[in-house]
């Protein structure tokens, strides 16, 4: 049994070297058909690294000879490609990483050739579109780790960006809309965590009715009540842009990291809280006992229903923060479906990211960074229909989803109500 | 889910019936009087909404009688027939529901989630439109086929993709149809404001040819056309297909549990390829009958609510065709008329998503209904309707 377990392994192992190999080789002939071929000899593309009406120190903006800087990144990808072939490599995230950064990247050599390119605003933007996509997936993380798998965040979020814009502007106070839109967020999952750990409905169903149930109550009380009240009830402003002094001074780090509003502050701060809750203490422990081997876990003294409820709730949380963001943390109003697939892109997040805290925000930064992209060369008017360009994040996601999930090792429990 | 069918005396069949038919009918009644809830809360009588509910869905009975006396009197059809309208337009909705619910209600039967007849109904329903107004000058029993065809194998497309994806890497159904959902709702945007674009100033297809078009079967304003016909077809095949042959046991099987399929030499792979593309399918028939045979154009937002009203519809029906049919019916009925209870009642639409939230976890959670209407039956009827992360 073993050895044919082993063959088999030494096949896959094989056949992904081959594949990646392939890949990489079609990725630099692709870089030149199709980027090489239409740029203009002499072009240079221009990446700015300022950020307008940042504090940041001003530093000179990069710029670099199109053609040359394409066939270099061609050769890249067709070097590494026969290496793969020949030798191997062994770390997945390289070849990947390496993959994606020469097409990308000639992509906007191309794109921008004889313009120029806001790369620091670019980050800038990534990180911010990553932080709603970050949240959903946190809330996957914590909620999964227990093994209770909600696929109603986006219905969540979008319950909570609605109650979060409505609080905010009837109180004038923002902090009221935030924690509006937690405890929302907190019940709704309650909700979810009663069904599925009380009476044991599917999960995937109870998410289900809870995304259905979203759609339907934020639409009906946007158009009976909020469209008539118009900005009395849907103009909250938002929260401003904290500069944190001395660290926002530094060039391109400063205005990506330090120049954020109090939501994308306080994701990254759950993102370390929740990895050290995980990883290092009897909390995360139980938690994460409970959701490998639940039966274990019971026979230690380990509550499993209670650790469920307190995580699915925690988690739906951390959803409503993410709900939040989208009103009150970006654009001060709430119109219809504005979640638009944020919450089923942050559980592909959390898949990425392996189902830990750290993990997730990465993928989560990949995602905002499609995200940000499509919008940017919008603007740059590339060649390709704006709508192709939207597709972007959501195919990444499935190529993401299905290269990846695997390797992925979702919780064991994951998915399964536990009986006594 | 495949209940051994035990020789069982007529009034024992006609009680589990009942049983069976008892929880769902508690379930529509529980959301409904939630939905009669938030109706009062946002300051409106719910009997007058539900009044308007009615009349939308079913037309004014005396109406009905009046058209009636007068059709008897004189032979004159027009009052008869705009006091039946209501009724049609209600079939006419329930239409793409039948169609959109099978193909979830398939899916479940094999274990798989299938979010994305939304994006498979709006993918069928651009591929007939694109048939039915690019090729002219066939006769209709040609081209009315190869339009419904080009429907069916739109949405088979589009329902392969996440199928083959689950099957052959293990990737996550749920995530990738609703990826491909945005996906379709991103091309098509595109197709009809550029490829696919009338001449005219808004983004629509052009209309159909009238060779494409689904036969109806009364005078104009109504719109009660052949496509019920073919979507009851497409639920007796559906029926034929699960309950009576291999493929649909293999299936089932498959959806009951995977590794005794597995163990029994079952090819799970070839199952859950051909259960997407067969469900996508249905799904690309619902956009199909909805476009050939109600709008004859395609616009955007056109498959707007309809892959989640499936799922709704197929948990309702238990996922068997019959049920499926009939918590169509019931959908249509409530869809046609909220329209009417939108105008007159000043009741937005989405109640009825805020009323099916409620029924799809009232039906998910029996024990809910058993508790809140004191039922006894016990009777355990344990179904895996979905899986975890890949597996």
């Amino acid at each position: 049994m073993t050895n044919s377990n082993t063959d088999i392994n030494l096949a896959a192992e094989r056949r992904r070297r081959i594949s990646f190999g392939i890949a990489l080789i079609v990725v630099g002939l692709a870089i030149y058909l199709l980027f090489a071929v239409n740029t203009q000899p002499g072009a240079m593309t221009t990446f700015g690294l300022n950020l307008l009406g940042s504090q940041a120190t001003v530093v000179p903006d990069l710029i670099v000879p199109a053609l040359p800087a394409i066939y270099l990144l061609a050769a890249l990808a067709v070097f590494t490609g026969a290496f793969q072939l020949a030798r191997g490599i062994r770390s997945t995230g390289w070849l990947v990483g390496i993959l994606a950064f020469t097409f990308v990247t000639a992509f906007l050599m191309w794109g921008a050739q004889d313009k120029s390119f806001n790369l620091t605003g670019m980050l800038s933007s990534s990180l911010v579109r990553a932080t709603p996509i970050a949240l959903a997936a946190l809330c996957g993380v914590i909620s999964e780790r227990s093994a209770v798998i909600n696929i109603g965040i986006e219905g969540i979020m979008l319950m909570s960006a609605q109650i979060a814009v409505v609080a905010a502007t009837v109180s004038g106070n923002l902090y009221v809309g935030l924690i509006a839109a937690i405890l929302l967020g907190g019940l709704v999952a309650a909700f979810h965590a009663f069904l599925v750990i009380r009476f044991k409905v599917d999960q995937t169903v109870s998410s289900v009715a809870i995304n259905i149930f979203g759609a339907g109550a934020t639409s009906f009380i946007s158009s009976r009540f909020m469209q008539a009240a118009g900005d009395k009830m849907n103009n909250s402003g938002t929260f401003p842009i904290i500069a944190i002094p001395g660290l926002s001074k530094i060039p391109i780090l400063g205005p990506v990291l330090f120049e954020n509003n109090l939501i994308v502050y306080l994701t990254l701060l759950l993102v370390v809280v929740m990895h050290i809750l995980l990883y290092y203490t009897p909390w995360g422990l139980r938690t994460r006992a409970v959701g490998e081997h639940p039966k274990a876990a019971d026979t230690l003294g380990i509550n499993v229903y209670f650790m469920r409820y307190v995580n699915v709730i925690l988690g739906g949380m951390i959803a409503g923060i993410g709900g939040a963001y989208f009103t009150i943390g970006s654009v001060g109003r709430f119109d219809e479906i504005m979640t638009a697939g944020k919450g089923f892109i942050g559980l592909a997040a959390m898949i990425f990211g392996n189902w830990n805290p750290i993990g997730a925000y990465t993928s989560s930064l990949i995602f905002g960074f499609a995200d940000s992209l499509q919008v940017k060369l919008q603007i740059l008017r590339v060649p390709i229909p704006s709508e192709f360009l939207l597709m972007a994040p959501y195919i990444v996601t499935m190529i993401i989803l299905t290269g990846v999930v695997g390797r992925a090792v979702p919780p064991a429990a994951d998915g399964q109500p536990y009986e006594k | 889910m495949s209940k051994t069918t035990a020789p069982e005396t007529k009034e024992k069949k006609s009680n589990a019936i009942w049983s069976e038919l008892l929880i769902p009918a508690l379930a529509v009644l529980s959301g409904l009087i939630l939905g009669a809830i938030v109706i009062l809360v946002s300051g409106e009588n719910p009997l007058l909404a539900y009044g308007a509910l009615f009349e939308g869905s079913f037309g004014n009975p005396l109406d009905l009688f009046q058209g009636l006396q007068i059709y008897f009197a004189t032979g004159e059809t027009k009052e008869l027939l705009r006091s039946i309208y209501p009724f049609t337009e209600s079939l006419v909705t329930a239409t793409p529901y039948i169609f959109a619910g099978l193909s979830v209600a398939l899916g479940f039967r094999c274990g798989l989630f299938n979010i994305g007849a939304e994006g498979q109904f709006f993918i069928g329903a651009l591929c007939s439109a694109f048939v039915g107004y690019s090729i002219k000058g066939l006769p209709m029993i040609v081209h009315l086929p190869l339009a419904i065809l080009g429907g069916a194998l739109g949405g088979a497309v589009w329902g392969m993709i996440p199928g083959y994806l689950k099957a052959r890497f293990g990737a996550h159904e749920v995530v990738n149809t609703i990826m491909m959902n945005w996906i379709a709702f991103r091309l098509s945007d595109w197709l009809l404001n550029g490829p696919m674009k009338s001449s005219g100033f808004r983004p629509v297809t052009p209309n159909v040819m009238e060779t494409a078009e689904l036969p109806r079967f009364f005078p104009d304003p109504l719109r009660f056309n052949f496509g019920f016909v073919l979507a009851l077809l497409a639920a007796w095949f559906v029926y034929w297909f699960l309950f009576k042959t291999t493929l649909g046991f293999e299936i089932r099987s498959v959806g009951s549990n995977p590794d005794a399929a597995k163990y029994a030499g079952m090819n799970i792979v070839r199952n859950f390829v051909l259960v997407m593309v067969l469900a996508g399918g249905l799904a690309g028939l619902a956009g199909t009958a909805q476009v050939l045979g109600v709008d004859h154009w395609v616009g955007q937002g056109f498959s707007a609510g309809y892959g989640f009203d499936a799922i709704a519809i197929s948990l309702l029906g238990k996922n068997h065709p019959v049920g499926v049919v009939l918590s169509a019916l019931l959908f249509g009925i409530l869809r046609s008329g909220a329209t009417d209870m939108q105008s007159m009642a000043r009741i937005p639409i989405d109640i009825i998503s805020i009323v099916q939230g409620m029924v799809i976890v009232f039906i998910a959670a029996p024990d809910i209904i058993r508790w809140l209407y004191r039922i006894r039956t016990i009777k355990k009827e344990e179904t895996v309707l979905t899986r975890g992360w890949g597996s």
